[in-house]
This record gives structure tokens, C-alpha cells and sequence, in this order.
């Protein structure tokens, strides 16, 4: 929706130089900070890090093509992206052992054809529904996968997966890939690439079609497009840039197994598109960051942080449908018009209200869940540096209060920030029309 | 072989009957809410578990009759506070909300009662044989679940054809908009609807916990098996998933008792494969070992070939 | 459209705090453990950290190794082979130079592999991979690799031990095969094909099962057709529900077989079999039980059970600490190239008595092994099982050289 609102801003040659200059640049800044990323985070599992936030941006990226554009929720696009993975490390090895004059840049295209094919394949039949019924064809389908690849050893490897070597294949300039660094410039560039081409499709006819599709099936027939053939090519798209994604897991990994293809995959991808938000482009590139650095961080500072996820999955679909993407180009309108500055204060209390509450639930799901799955443990625990005692009642009392402290001050707060809120749209809107 | 035939069919209906105590509930939902419930499964397993915890203190019968409705009441309350807020964002946003809140179960379930199994016992009441088929024992529990599944499923036949509520609940199974402007308090019937629904599961829970291992993972494993179960029943029909669990639960317990595989048909023939090629890999799998993954090819077919179900009246 | 770009910073700048905290070991050597922590697997991996810090508070009680402490750190990986490798790269950021993992052969090898690639690429940061669990024999024959070292005795070794113990037992006539499908459960099948087939040609094969791994929730149809085969005995790799789940269907339909097994031990296993009933009929075969008649092993135990609600379930997990600190204090050094020189052909007392060796060929551990059967325990079995009040009775003892295989491993060793 605002995609369309955007381009219908467009309307002055002036104001379209203008426009050109600003989306362009925006990706040279992009560009300039994928580049210059390394150089702040140096360590090898920071490179690591950065190297599969790009992978799962694509991914993510891909799968939005699907669920935010065409509005298809699929339960199994991990399979484009593992299949591609696998057909890439197969081709590696093939490469390696024939010595062919591959380099490895060009190697994810392979992942990307197979996801390609395979989603010729798969969406023939599973895009000719929409909805719920696509839903659980792409779950059926994804159970399909999953097990036949413990089933088909040779190709899948069986449990340990197949392994490679990407420093093996032709070099150009000497460059080994060896390195992770090396890998995540590679990484990077395509990541680059990819999101260049997603998005230039958005801005296509055929992107807008599959907007249409989303919003009004009917209406799309109406006018003489088929729904069906749209979601096809829309799905088939989707795979492709799965499969690269794939591929590029499979260079940086360099060991790929059944795990790729498995539900859980597709669950974390459908999670980080939606909490990063499916209404707008950058909203899976969000997605991604966050729950790839969550996904990696957070295990080492809770152990249930699969709960916390699931909260802070529920809390997006009930509270913020539009993701944190949705969340923060809300406020576009109030920056162009500079008004913005008038929300700080009341955000700064939500902000501390939101603080002491979310600090009290956790310090209650932490004591709780000390007392009931770690009694082995004794009954100490530490939490934010201080240690807590769940056998007394302090502790607890502490993290009653800091809910209702919390809760109250929410209360409080929240019809200031709405008043505020208020007022600087309007002021943005007046501001506007003048 | 004819022992074979008598016991495969005997545990097909019955995993099939505690199928369709979970289905009914899953296709009442999905008829009449459009929500394709994904945390099921899950009060299926706080079924079982509450069930496990009651029965520690006042005996299993209780517990039978107890713990479905503690995890009924939970179910409503889930449909009230949650699902009715998530509802004005569209479908997708309902589906994902269950799918977070089975996310959410499994790991609340795990805190509390543990990641190892349980041991939830078969009441010493019936804990004996029943009767012996040739020579394999068949346990009076197994037989309790069967009657118990019959029992509930003609209640709820009751229930729906013959009673008020129930009328109301047929009819909004098929014309839900028309029911709401007939002026019943369609919100309400809702919660009666998901708050039953969970409440079947979880007595499916409970009879199934002391048999099946009662586990923190026992939803991840029912849990597609489920929308298998209500998809290929169709939409709008219990008699529909009543015969689409029944089918599944015999499908999948006499697949796992056939060795035969492609390979050995292809061998009737006179056909031989080399063995180190992928293809003779595939089939060289026998029946027995894609046990457990013939209710997706078969939800990919029904979805392609049927989409509305074996029985559906209602397009999804 | 300038916010994504300034949030993907405000979003990457705390990785910069998390990442570069890192303490610099000086004053403690620290080993990595990488297994399960959150999640299905957590219940198994805790009690594997929690085994091995008792195994470093002891070691750190007769004053440590080099002078410095023992510390045990723990990184969830969340049984998922790519999530290890970047646990892996953390621990390495972390100045840590030993890993040890054991749960699950994807795992292990995926971590194998970087370990060999990793080495290779930065010479000076080596790291050594101690496995303590994962029993693929893969590891150590076509992928095995310098710098993994592997305590538990590989499947096909178990075999062997266990097939030269039928090989004794004449009423052993009619055996069935039950396992999961995938690697491990095909693997049992095929070597203990092979193996009695070499060994005792006359025990007839009745059936041959392989179902999809911890996916059936009612084992009934594969008991009636165990029942139907006729046989006396069966060998079976199952292990966590789908054993528990085997052995509740048998019961229920009153079959009467002996059960040799791998993991019977395992979580939930003991359990299953008090549950149902079958008394010293089910058979394991592993390189420790607590109730083994020897003096220091069984204080350890008790010392273990007093502590901790559970009992010892890796016996070679105080094997291979007791035999690092041993190579650390040879080497006298903490770099693993030297390390690994004096871990590999070294020989051992083992915990449960006897001596065993790692062979130099394949990193490989040999070791006395022991099949007991788990039943009513009598004056001399100090120890129960999970509270059922049950124990394991040692049946046989297999020596270290009664267990021995050939490996295929071609090692490339660093010059």
C-alpha cells in the first residue's frame, strides 16, 4: 500500500530526479555498509554472524515475495532453500572432482536454478489454491521432503549430510574463500544483487499484480489476469532466490543435511519475515537481522529462549501485525513533515514504563522457571548480575512489583503518547497541506 | 498373517477413534471460525499432563473427567482474550497466532513438568488383558479407549442433532454469516465451540497419555497427522473427519506391517535395478518405512485432485 | 528509507558488545562443551555438562592441570549441526582451544569436518574435538580426521563386542532385527548381519525391520510381527521413546524375547522396562555400569548420585578427561598439535578397571567392555535406576582385545 502511494506521489520531473537520487542512494549506503561492516566487527564469529544475517536476509526476502506481496503463507519454503543447497554442495563436489574452471561467486546460481525447478515442479500443483488450502499443500509438502531425504541416503547424505571444500574450486586473483571474511564478502555482494532484483520486481507490473492478487482474487480475473498464473510465477520466483540463499549457506557452512529442509527451518524464516514485517520491502530485512542475531545470542543469556521467541512471535501478531518495519515507517510521515521530535519525551516514558514491566515478567518466567525445572540446581539463581534466592519470597515480591509498577505506569503513560501521537499527525497533516 | 490382520485392524481404529476425538474438535473449529487451529495438539498434550498431575493426587477417573475441563476453560479463555482480538487482522494473522501458541505450550509444558517423559500409568482397574487374538494379548485399556472414543463421538452426534445449541452450531457449520444475522450471539457460541473443541482434545489427551509416552514433544508428533485428518474430511462435515481418521489411523497401522517395496513389485515383473543407482534407492524403500508419511501424500493428492475433502460441503 | 539502514546499525552495534567481551583465558583452561541446553535434547545435554563439571571440580580439587583451573563452558547448539559450527567459532573467539561434544553423529560430523578445514586454514589457533557420545563408525574410518578423538566405543564396535557374546549363548536361535531409519539404526543392522553371519552362521535372521526414526506412536503392529516370526531374541539400536514405546507395546501384548540393546540405559529406558514388567531379559552393552564391582568406580558414583539426581551415564566421559589432563601434563603445554601427539597411542586405566589404549590409526578408543542385563538387583548391586528401585547386572566382561576392528581411516597428518 504505500509502495502505491509512492509511486502515485511521483508525479513532477523535478520531483522525479529528486526521488531517483534519494532510492539510489539509498543503496549505495547499503553497499558502503555492507563493505565497511567488517571492519568494525573483526572477530570470527561476528563475521560468522554477519555472513548469515545475509543469507536469511535473501531468504527472507524471497519467502516475503510469497506471504507479504502475493499473500500466499507457505509452511515449507525451507525446501527451495535446501534443495538448492543441496544441488550447490553436489556441484561443488562435482566441480572439485572434474576440476572444472568454475570459481565459487558464480556456484549459488546453481542453488538458485534447483530452487527455481523445483518450484516449477512443486507450485504446479500447489499454487492453484490460495489461502489455507496452499497452506497446508506447502506443509504436506514439506513433511514430504523432509523425510524422504532421511530416506534417500545417497543424495542427502543420511544423517551426517554431505560435506565440501570451497577453497578447492578455480580461483580468480588467488582468492581461496577460505577466509571468512572472503566468504562474507561474497555473501554480501550477492545478498546486494538479490535484494536489488527483489525489489526492482516489486516495482514491475508483475509485482503489482501480485498485490492485486493479494488484496482481491476476483477483482484480478476481472480484469483479465489469472490468479493461478500469478501466484505460479510469483512462487517460482520465490524459490529461485531461496535457492541461492541455499547455496550460500552451503558455501559458508560447507556440510549441508536434512536439517535445511526441515519445518523448523521454514518456521524461523516465516518468523523473521513477520516480525520484521510483511507489509513493506525492508520489513524481512529487518526480520532477518533480528531474529538471526537472537537466534544466536539469545541461547547463551536464557536457556527457554524458545519461549521468549514464541512471546514475542504472539505479541507482533496481536499487537503489531505490521511488524517492527510496520512499526517504524508509521512515523515517516512525521519525520517528512519534522514533527517527530515531539514524541520523544512520551516515548522515552513508554519506553521506561515498558522497561520495568518487561523486566518483572522475565525476572517471574526466570524464578519460575528455576524453581521448576532446575530445583537440582539449589534454589540460587543469577539473573542481570544480581542473584536471586527463588526459595524466599523476595525475590519474588521484587518481580510483583516491578509488573504492577510496570502495568501502572503503562497506564499512565499510554493515553500521553496517544495524545501526543495525535497531535503530531495532525500537525504533519496540516504541515503538508501547507 | 490373519492375527496380523485382526490386531492391525483393531489398533487402526482405535489410533483412528483418538483421532477423530482431536479432529472433531479441529473441524468445529475450523468450520465454524475459519481458524485452522495449529495449538491443537497442544491441548491435547495439556490434556494428557494435566491429566498425569490430577491423577497423582485423586486417582485417574477424576482426572478423566477434571482435566478436560480445566483445559476447556483454558481454551475459552484463549479464544476470548486472544484469538477474538487477532481475528480483525484476517485469517493468516489467526493462523500464525496458534502457530506462536503451540510455539509457547510446548515450552511452558517442558518448564513445568520436565523434557523427559512422565510416568503416567494405565489405572489398575484395567490394567489387564482382554482378550488374546491367536496368541497376542490384547490389554483391556486399549479396549477402554475404543469404547470410551464411541462413547463420546455418539454424545456428540446427540449433542448436534438433537439438541438446541447444537442445531445452531450445525448451522453455522455450513452458513456462519446467515447464523450471525439470525441474532444468536455468535461470539459466544464461538467460545462454546473452541472451549468444547479443546475440551475433546484434551479427553483424547488423557485416555492417550498412560498408552502413547506422555512427553513435551507429544504435539509436534499428532500435531500434522491432524490437519491430514480434517483437510482430507472436508470442511463443514464431522462425518467427514470421522471417516478421514478412520481411514488414516488404518492406513498408517497396516502400512507399517507391509514390507513389500517398489522393487519387489518391479521383481514380479521380471525387472531388476542396479543398486547403486538413487532410483533404486527409492525403490528399494519398503511400505513399512513411508508408514508415517503416506497421510501427507495423500493430503497432497486429496488438496490437488479434491480440494474441498472427501466430504466437504464448504470450500476452504 | 534511510531508518532500515540507521536501525540495521543501532541493531548490529550490541554484537559488538556481546562479541568482543571475551576474556582472555590466562588463569583457566577451559573446554567447550557444545550439546543440546535449550529445546527436546536439553535434559540429555545437562546432564553431560553437568557430568563433566563434576569431572573438572575433582580434577580442580588435586590442583588442577599446569597449575590452573579446569573450567567446563557450556554452548547450546541446539542439536542442529550448522548452529555448532557457529558455537563453535565462539568458543574458538573465546581463546578456547578444546571442544567436546557427543550428542547426535550429524553434529559431530559437521564439527570433525570444520575442525580439519579450520586447522588447516589458520595454523596457531588449532583446536582438538573430543567426542564422548557419537557413535557413527564413519568418524573414525572414511572421514575420521587428526584432530578428533573419539572415547565411546563406535556402533560397529559394539556389535562386534556384542556379537562375540551371542557368539557364546547356544539358546540363541531365531533373532529379529527391529531399528530406526537412518544411519546409526542401519548401520546396527547390517554389521550385526554380517558379523553373525561370520560368527554364529546357524542363528536364523527371522526379520529384518527398519521404521522411521521417533515418529510411530504404537509399536503394536511390529510386536505382532516379531510374535509371528517365532523369534527368541532381538537386537535393536532403539533408543529414547522408541524404545520406551517397543518395550511398552511387547508388554502389552505379552511377548516373551531377550532384547539385546544399545541404549536401554538411556533416558526414560529403565523406566519403560520396570514398567513393563521384563526382568533381566533386556541386555545392554556399554564400557560401564554402576554397579560393576570395582571400588573407585562405584565411590565415584556415589559421590555423583549424592550431588546430582542422576546417575553416571558416561562412564567414558571420566576416561577421556582423566586422559586430556594426562595428555596436557605430558605435553606440558595447551596447544593442541602437542596435545594430540600424546593423546594419540596412549594407554589407560580405565574407570571401571582394565586397561585401554587410543589407536594412533583412527583416534579411536579401545576398551574392556561390559553386557549387563537390567532386572531386580540383589545384595551386591548397590544401584538402581531412576528410582525404579531396579538395577543392571553384569553378564559378561569382553576384554579390550575382544573388541577390536579394523579401521579404513587414511589419516593426513600435519607435518
Amino acid at each position: 500500500m504505500t509502495q502505491i502511494a509512492e509511486t502515485a506521489g511521483m508525479a513532477t520531473p523535478a520531483r522525479d530526479r529528486f526521488a531517483m537520487l534519494r532510492r539510489s542512494g539509498i543503496w549505495i549506503v547499503a553497499i558502503l555498509l555492507f563493505a565497511g561492516l567488517p571492519l568494525v566487527f573483526r572477530s570470527g564469529s561476528a563475521l560468522t554472524m554477519l555472513s548469515l544475517m545475509g543469507i536469511m536476509i535473501i531468504f527472507a526476502l524471497s519467502y516475503n515475495m510469497l506471504l507479504g506481496q502475493t499473500g500466499m503463507l507457505s509452511f515449507g519454503h525451507a525446501v527451495y532453500y535446501g534443495l538448492g543447497a543441496f544441488f550447490v554442495v553436489h556441484a561443488m563436489n562435482a566441480i572439485i572432482r572434474a576440476r572444472y574452471p568454475i570459481p565459487l561467486p558464480v556456484v549459488p546460481l546453481v542453488g538458485g536454478i534447483a530452487g527455481l525447478v523445483f518450484a516449477i515442479i512443486f507450485g504446479s500443483v500447489s499454487t492453484r489454491r490460495g489461502g489455507t488450502a496452499f497452506a497446508m499443500i506447502s506443509l504436506g509438502l514439506a513433511e514430504l521432503v523432509a523425510s524422504s531425504s532421511l530416506i534417500l541416503r545417497g543424495f542427502f547424505g543420511g544423517e551426517e549430510g554431505i560435506t565440501t571444500n570451497r577453497t578447492r574450486l578455480f580461483r580468480i586473483l588467488d582468492i581461496n574463500f577460505g577466509a571468512q571474511i572472503q566468504v562474507y564478502y561474497l555473501i554480501a555482494a550477492w545478498c546486494i544483487v538479490c535484494m536489488i532484483a527483489m525489489y526492482a520486481l516489486t516495482r514491475t507490473p508483475f509485482g503489482r499484480m501480485c498485490n492485486a492478487v493479494r488484496e482481491n482474487p476476483e477483482r484480478v480475473e476481472f480484469i483479465g489476469y489469472s490468479p493461478t498464473i500469478v501466484r505460479f510465477i510469483a512462487f517460482c520466483l520465490s524459490g529461485l532466490f531461496a535457492g541461492v540463499a541455499g547455496g550460500l549457506a552451503a558455501i559458508n557452512f560447507e556440510i549441508v543435511n536434512a536439517s535445511y529442509v526441515g519445518v523448523q527451518q521454514s518456521g524461523v524464516v516465516l518468523l523473521a519475515a513477520y516480525i520484521g514485517g510483511i507489509g513493506h520491502f525492508v520489513g524481512p530485512v529487518l526480520g532477518a537481522i533480528l531474529v538471526t542475531y537472537l537466534q544466536i545470542m539469545l541461547s547463551d543469556v536464557t536457556e527457554i529462549w524458545q519461549l521468549y521467541f514464541g512471546l514475542m512471535f504472539i505479541a507482533v501478531v496481536m499487537f503489531a501485525p505490521g511488524g517492527l518495519a510496520g512499526l517504524l515507517l508509521m512515523h515517516a510521515p512525521l519525520l517528512r513533515a519534522r514533527v517527530l521530535h515531539r514524541l520523544a519525551g512520551p516515548y522515552l516514558l513508554l519506553l521506561a514504563a515498558a522497561l520495568i514491566a518487561a523486566a518483572g515478567v522475565i525476572l517471574v518466567i526466570e524464578l519460575g522457571h528455576h524453581l521448576m525445572a532446575k530445583a537440582s540446581d539449589g534454589s540460587v539463581m543469577r539473573m542481570f548480575g544480581v542473584s536471586f534466592d527463588t526459595a524466599s519470597v523476595s525475590p519474588w515480591l521484587i518481580a510483583a512489583t516491578l509488573v504492577a509498577a510496570g502495568a501502572l505506569l503503562t497506564r499512565i503513560v499510554w493515553p500521553i503518547a496517544t495524545q501526543a501521537w495525535n497531535d503530531a499527525i495532525a500537525a504533519a497533516r496540516t504541515g503538508a497541506r501547507s | 498373517m490373519l492375527e496380523l490382520i485382526l490386531i492391525s485392524t483393531l489398533n487402526g481404529m482405535l489410533f483412528g477413534m483418538l483421532l477423530f476425538l482431536m479432529a472433531s474438535g479441529l473441524t468445529l473449529i475450523f468450520s465454524m471460525m475459519g481458524v485452522l487451529n495449529f495449538a491443537h495438539a497442544s491441548f491435547y498434550m495439556l490434556g494428557a499432563f494435566f491429566g498425569f498431575q490430577i491423577s497423582r493426587y485423586v486417582g485417574f477417573w477424576p482426572a478423566l473427567v477434571l482435566a478436560p475441563v480445566v483445559v476447556g476453560v483454558i481454551g475459552a479463555l484463549v479464544e476470548r482474550y486472544g484469538l477474538r482480538n487477532v481475528h480483525r487482522h484476517g485469517h493468516v494473522a489467526e493462523l500464525l497466532f496458534t502457530f506462536g501458541l503451540a510455539f509457547v505450550i510446548e515450552e511452558i509444558v517442558q518448564m513445568v513438568w520436565g523434557k523427559a517423559p512422565v510416568d503416567y500409568r494405565v489405572p489398575a482397574l484395567l490394567d489387564f488383558t482382554a482378550f488374546t487374538v491367536f496368541s497376542t494379548n490384547y490389554p483391556a485399556y486399549k479396549l477402554f479407549m475404543l469404547l470410551i472414543s464411541i462413547a463420546i463421538f455418539i454424545a456428540l452426534l446427540a449433542v448436534l442433532t438433537r439438541t438446541r445449541v447444537g442445531l445452531i452450531i450445525q448451522a453455522a457449520l455450513t452458513h456462519p454469516n446467515m447464523v450471525a444475522m439470525l441474532g444468536h450471539n455468535v461470539p459466544r457460541v464461538f467460545m462454546l465451540v473452541f472451549g468444547s473443541g479443546c475440551a475433546l482434545a484434551a479427553v483424547a489427551g488423557v485416555i492417550a497419555g498412560p498408552a502413547l509416552v506422555t512427553q513435551a514433544n507429544m504435539a509436534g508428533l499428532l500435531g500434522p497427522i491432524l490437519f491430514v485428518v480434517v483437510v482430507v474430511g472436508g470442511l463443514g462435515s464431522l462425518v467427514g473427519a470421522f471417516a478421514a481418521s478412520l481411514l488414516i489411523g488404518l492406513i498408517q497401522t497396516f502400512a507399517v506391517s507391509v514390507n513389500a517395496s517398489l522393487a519387489d513389485l518391479l521383481g514380479t515383473f521380471g525387472l531388476v535395478l542396479d543398486t547403486r543407482s538413487s532410483l533404486s534407492e527409492l525403490s528399494n524403500v519398503t511400505v513399512a518405512q513411508i508408514a508415517p508419511v503416506i497421510p501427507y501424500l495423500l493430503l497432497v493428492l486429496i488438496l490437488i485432485l479434491r480440494p474441498t475433502g472427501l466430504f466437504g460441503t464448504r470450500d476452504t | 528509507m534511510r531508518y532500515p539502514n540507521a536501525l540495521r546499525v543501532c541493531l548490529i552495534l550490541p554484537v559488538l558488545c556481546f562479541v568482543s567481551i571475551h576474556a582472555s583465558a590466562q588463569d583457566t583452561v577451559k573446554i567447550a562443551y557444545i550439546d543440546p541446553l535449550s529445546g527436546g535434547g536439553a535434559s540429555i545435554g545437562e546432564v553431560g555438562l553437568k557430568t563433566f563439571q563434576f569431572l573438572a571440580d575433582e580434577i580442580n580439587a588435586k590442583g588442577g592441570v599446569l597449575g590452573k583451573k579446569l573450567e567446563i563452558v557450556g554452548y547450546d547448539n541446539k542439536l542442529n549441526p550448522q548452529e555448532s559450527l557457529v558455537q563453535v567459532q565462539k568458543a574458538i573467539d573465546a581463546g578456547i582451544r578444546i571442544v567436546t561434544q557427543g550428542n547426535g553423529s550429524s553434529v559431530a560430523a559437521a564439527i570433525s569436518d570444520f575442525a580439519a578445514k579450520f586447522n588447516e586454514r589458520n595454523p596457531g589457533k588449532e583446536f582438538l574435538y573430543l567426542n564422548y557420545a557419537a557413535v557413527d563408525p564413519v568418524l573414525t574410518n572414511d572421514k575420521c580426521n587428526y584432530w578428533h578423538f573419539r572415547w565411546d566405543a563406535n556402533s560397529d564396535i559394539k556389535m562386534e563386542a556384542l556379537t562375540n557374546h551371542m557368539k557364546t549363548r547356544p539358546n540363541i536361535k531365531k533373532l529379529y532385527l527391529i531399528n530406526q531409519d537412518y544411519s546409526f539404526g542401519q548401520s546396527v543392522r547390517s554389521e550385526a548381519r554380517k558379523m553373525l553371519g561370520a560368527k554364529r552362521p546357524d542363528i536364523q535372521v527371522v526379520g529384518d525391520e527398519l521404521h522411521p526414526l521417533l515418529k510411530i506412536t504404537d509399536f503394536a503392529p511390529y510386536i505382532a510381527k516379531i510374535k509371528a516370526s517365532g523369534a527368541d531374541s532381538v537386537i535393536t539400536g532403539n533408543w529414547g521413546q522408541d524404545f520406551a514405546l517397543l518395550l511398552k507395546a511387547a508388554a502389552d501384548a505379552g511377548l516373551q524375547v531377550d532384547w539385546y540393546t544399545y541404549y536401554a540405559g538411556g533416558t526414560g529406558g529403565p523406566t519403560a522396562i520396570k514398567q513393563s514388567g521384563v526382568n533381566h531379559r533386556v541386555f545392554q552393552i556399554a564400557e560401564g555400569f554402576a554397579n560393576i564391582p570395582h571400588q573407585a568406580s562405584q565411590d565415584f558414583e556415589k559421590a555423583l548420585r549424592t550431588k546430582y539426581d542422576f546417575g553416571l551415564f558416561y562412564p567414558r566421559a571420566v576416561n577421556q578427561i582423566r586422559m586430556l589432563v594426562a595428555a596436557i601434563n605430558e605435553a606440558k603445554s595447551l596447544e593442541a598439535p602437542k596435545i594430540a601427539a600424546k593423546l594419540e597411542a596412549m594407554k589407560f586405566d580405565v574407570f571401571t578397571g582394565g586397561e585401554g589404549f587410543m589407536r594412533k590409526d583412527d583416534h579411536q578408543f579401545f576398551q574392556p567392555m561390559y553386557i549387563a542385563s537390567f532386572g531386580e538387583r540383589n545384595d551386591k548391586e548397590p544401584f538402581d535406576e531412576e528410582k525404579t528401585g531396579w538395577g543392571w547386572r553384569v553378564v559378561t566382561k569382553l576384554d579390550t582385545a575382544n573388541t577390536m576392528l579394523p579401521t579404513t581411516c587414511k589419516m593426513d597428518r600435519p607435518s
